[in-house]
């Protein structure tokens, strides 16, 4: 029971904020459009739930395939660096500078740029999550033990195979951290996608329902963006647990 | 195979680590290095297999100059240098995946877990073994190379005095199973007097090889090595002979 302890405190420590906030909504009678109840959230959960799950597989489609396009340019353009110091040298401090552009800005002149479709709204996802996945790459693979790629060299391997056999394996881990932050951003930068323009997905019906005052739904829907982060987040360690049993070990040990 | 090395230098930017040396190793025979800690002794490993490039001289393996990475050389790196990711097995089994001869090498590597003290352990990874179990995968890594010259770079650096004295016992064992050429650098002279059957002692910055000692004994145990203080002494006072005192 003792183990239990510190996995419950936060589930503890958020009931009773709901319980707090529950009865200080019904105290002093807070209108709905000012607050609503946790009660009246979760009534509006339930009556929403479809509509709620068909903008939210638009979501998650696009944040899914941001993520993906993150992954594979993050892999490549890590290797390219990671070959050519140079590259590395010039590109390097240009993306930390493209993180400090607001999305917010940002994704309105995506849409100047591509419509309303799907497309801005994935490349916000991956103006998102590539910094995370690339600079978590890009560091793992500067930071090989030399004397590994010494070894299979030594072994007769060339310079791909010391990538194939040491380099990438051995920048696996910190990739998994850099995408386990990516897949908590990923749903978040689609919604701010969708919320600058679209006509389906949890962005675009988040803002219907806070145009309307039914501030009940924009939390309902605000539940589920948190619930899906939160999935995408679980997805990765998931995979991490299945495909790669030797870390499973230090998994534990550092849980987040 | 006979290994020779001809006026080998090497100097890491302006610092001089190798001055012209020079030294050979008879084919079949087991032969230290032993050299105070920095006097450039995996240097020397290193240069042979390629890894590095020397300055000036040249390496001979029966009479043949080789240049660059050369398969003449199994090399056991300083630390186990297991790679986290892989089983034991397919750790063991590098040379094979590299070379593409993978499923030959496991069948291979499966005859031989059992004398490395691995039987069992073919399926856990590096982490859930003992300091000394890793030491011998990587030295049975070594051994599943196709290369007639075993490189070990201090492959008992790393352990305990008692694993250590263990995986002494047991590699003096193997060598004879192993028949191979061995060039061993270390700095523990028990160990170097223990195992080889000549020992070349490195002084230091630039390094070259100040003295060399044959040793013919071919009963080795424990009690004969606490019995050899003459050459106990004999091999410090060569080795104090050429580090400065500041
Ligand atoms: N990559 C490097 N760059 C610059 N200097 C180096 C480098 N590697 C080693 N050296 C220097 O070369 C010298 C010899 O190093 P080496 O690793 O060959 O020593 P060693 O005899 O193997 O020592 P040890 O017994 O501690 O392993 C040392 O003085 C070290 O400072
Ligand atoms: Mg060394």
């Amino acid at each position: 029971m003792k183990k239990y302890i510190p996995r419950l405190a936060p589930v503890l420590l958020i009931l009773i904020l709901l319980l707090i906030w529950q009865a200080g909504v019904e105290l002093f009678h807070v209108p709905l459009y000012v607050l609503p109840s946790p009660l009246q959230v979760i009534r509006a959960l339930a009556e929403e739930l479809p509509t709620l799950i068909s903008h939210g597989g638009v979501t998650v489609a696009e944040a899914l395939v941001g993520m993906a396009i993150s992954l594979v340019l993050a892999v490549f353009l890590g290797i390219v660096m990671d070959c050519f110091p140079l590259v590395r040298q010039g590109l390097y401090p240009v993306l930390v500078v493209t993180q400090t552009v607001p999305m917010i800005v940002m994704a309105p002149i995506l849409i100047i740029y591509m419509g309303f479709g799907a497309a801005p709204k994935i490349l916000t996802v991956v103006l998102m999550c590539f910094f995370p996945v690339a600079v978590s790459f890009s560091d793992g693979l500067a930071q090989v033990d030399e004397e590994y790629v010494n070894l299979v060299r030594s072994y007769g391997a060339g310079r791909i195979q010391a990538y194939r056999l040491v380099k990438i394996p051995a920048s696996v881990p910190p990739l998994l951290s850099g995408l386990k932050v990516a897949a908590t951003y990923s749903i978040s930068g689609a919604v701010v996608g969708e919320w600058i323009g679209a006509t389906q997905g949890l962005g675009y019906y988040l803002l219907r329902v806070k145009n309307s005052y039914m501030l009940d739904r924009v939390f309902a829907c605000v539940a589920v963006i948190i619930l899906l982060s939160l999935g995408m987040n679980g997805l990765i360690r998931l995979y991490q647990y299945q495909a790669f049993p030797y870390m499973r070990r230090k998994a534990n040990a550092q849980r987040f | 195979m006979k290994l020779r090395v001809e006026g080998l230098t090497f100097a890491y930017e302006q610092k001089k680590i190798l001055d012209n040396l020079d030294f050979s190793v008879e084919e079949g025979a087991f032969v230290s290095i032993l050299g105070p800690s920095g006097s450039g002794k995996s240097t020397i490993l290193k240069l042979l297999t390629g890894v590095l490039k020397p300055e000036k001289g040249e390496i001979l393996v029966d009479g043949q100059k080789i240049g660059g990475l050369s398969s003449q050389f199994a090399y056991m790196p300083q630390n186990d240098l297991l790679f986290p990711w892989k089983t034991i097995l397919d750790n063991v089994c590098l040379y094979g995946e590299i070379h593409g001869s993978l499923k030959e090498m496991r069948r291979e590597a499966r005859e031989h877990l059992a004398e490395f003290g691995l039987a069992g352990y073919e399926d856990c990874y590096p982490s859930q073994l003992s300091g000394g179990m890793r030491q011998r995968a990587a030295f049975l890594r070594t051994a599943l190379c196709r290369a007639d010259i075993l490189l070990l770079d201090e492959p008992f650096g790393a352990l305990d005095v008692i694993t250590r004295g263990e995986m002494q016992d047991w590699l003096l064992n193997m060598r004879k199973k192993l028949n191979r050429t061995v060039v061993l650098v270390t700095h523990d002279m028990d160990e170097a007097i223990y195992l080889s059957d000549r020992i070349l002692i490195l002084n230091q910055s630039p390094a070259r090889i100040v003295d060399e000692i044959a040793i013919e004994e071919r009963q080795r145990n424990r009690e004969w090595l606490y019995g050899q203080g003459a050459m106990r002494r004999e091999i410090y006072g060569r080795i104090m002979d050429y580090v400065d005192i500041k």
